[in-house]
């Protein structure tokens, strides 16, 4: 069983990208998007929990990152998903949890 | 009497529709030739970033139309120095905006002020509306 | 009220703006500044092609005020007023102009 979780507010003004790590399990997925991208950049007060959480595997919804102009300031490492790609993952999981 | 109006911009765009319409008020609002100025604190920061491309979320690339602020002779647009640094960015990754001084033969002057919490604090607290978005 | 120009038809809104901006072509200008009653001289077309000049750069159509100051500064002070202006779109440099050069109605233009 391995779960999909999307993430959709930034982390700097809400506590949600916190509350889905609180839960998410080890193997299971974390794919950013909307103004959830924002978690996925480096160089900010954020930075660090995407990096300490080895075993969780992070995405983000590359469009959503194209349109806020932060594409070129992801972390390394954050694999870049399109809207397919995002399909993928969805057939790819078992069920999804929507955080919102 | 021109009254001092602040928009105070907290939200990033697209993912919510606030700043969009921040920007429509602010161009509807300048045709009352009051002294306006905009702050982009928290989040808002990420509205002025360069680069931004819409195309594959089919929606508006609405960052243009910071440029052409200064044509509607708003001139101060405050950012706040934490805000920029709590999200890793710098003024290089924000627009450069500009108006042009028609007193001054046309000569392009900046529009951003980087002000640290205390001074913004100080600035909001001089204004006589504030619109918050 | 769709619009005919060069053997075409293009859609409109409600109060005749061109629905889609990127369908512009000159002959709709011309197409539409007819159904007014109105010829399009080249001071026209200078307005027009700097409408589309602006939304190309800025992605808004400019209220009158603004147009009226980048003209000034754009075309020579004796046309950056609004007499010059108005005297060219009598329906307003805003509305009209607008219009013709395919641009969405300028925010805050009522």
């Amino acid at each position: 069983m391995s779960l999909l979780h999307t993430v959709n507010k930034s982390p700097f003004e809400s506590n949600t990208f916190d509350a889905c790590l609180n839960l998410a399990k080890s193997g299971s997925t974390v794919l950013l998007i909307e103004d959830g991208v924002y978690a996925a950049t480096t160089g900010n007060s954020v930075a660090d929990k995407i990096k300490n959480t080895t075993d969780i595997n992070f995405c983000v919804l590359g469009p959503d990152a194209q349109a806020r102009g932060i594409e070129g300031k992801l972390a390394e490492g954050i694999k870049v998903v399109d809207y397919e790609g995002f399909v993928d993952l969805v057939a790819e999981h078992d069920a999804v949890q929507a955080w919102l | 009497m021109a009254k001092k109006f602040m928009y105070v911009n907290r939200k990033p765009p697209y993912g919510t529709i606030y700043a969009l319409e921040s920007l429509e008020v602010v161009l509807i609002g300048a045709a009352f030739d009051q002294d306006v100025s905009l702050a982009f604190i928290g989040d808002g920061v990420y509205q002025l970033t360069k680069g931004q491309d819409t195309k594959a979320i089919g929606q508006k690339n609405f960052s243009p139309v910071y440029s052409a602020l200064g044509d509607y002779e708003v001139t101060k647009i405050y950012i706040e120095k934490e805000s920029l640094e709590e999200r890793g960015l710098t003024l290089d990754d924000l627009q450069h905006l500009v108006w042009e001084d028609e007193d001054d033969d046309w000569a392009e002057k900046d529009s951003i002020r980087l002000v640290s919490r205390a001074e913004l604090a100080d600035v909001l607290d001089d204004q006589d509306v504030l619109l918050s978005f | 009220m769709p619009i005919e120009a060069n053997g075409k038809t293009f859609e409109t809104d409600e109060e005749g703006y061109l629905a889609n901006l990127n369908d512009w072509e000159p002959a709709i200008a011309t197409a539409m500044a007819e159904a007014e009653d109105c010829t399009l001289t080249d001071e026209h077309w200078d307005i027009i092609n700097f409408l589309r000049e602006y939304y190309e750069e800025y992605q808004i159509a400019p209220a009158v005020r603004v147009l009226t100051k980048a003209v000034g500064k754009k075309l020579g002070k004796e046309k950056g007023n609004s007499k010059y202006l108005y005297e060219l779109f009598p329906y307003g440099p805003g509305k009209q102009a607008c219009k013709y050069a395919g641009l969405p109605k300028p925010t805050g233009c009522v």
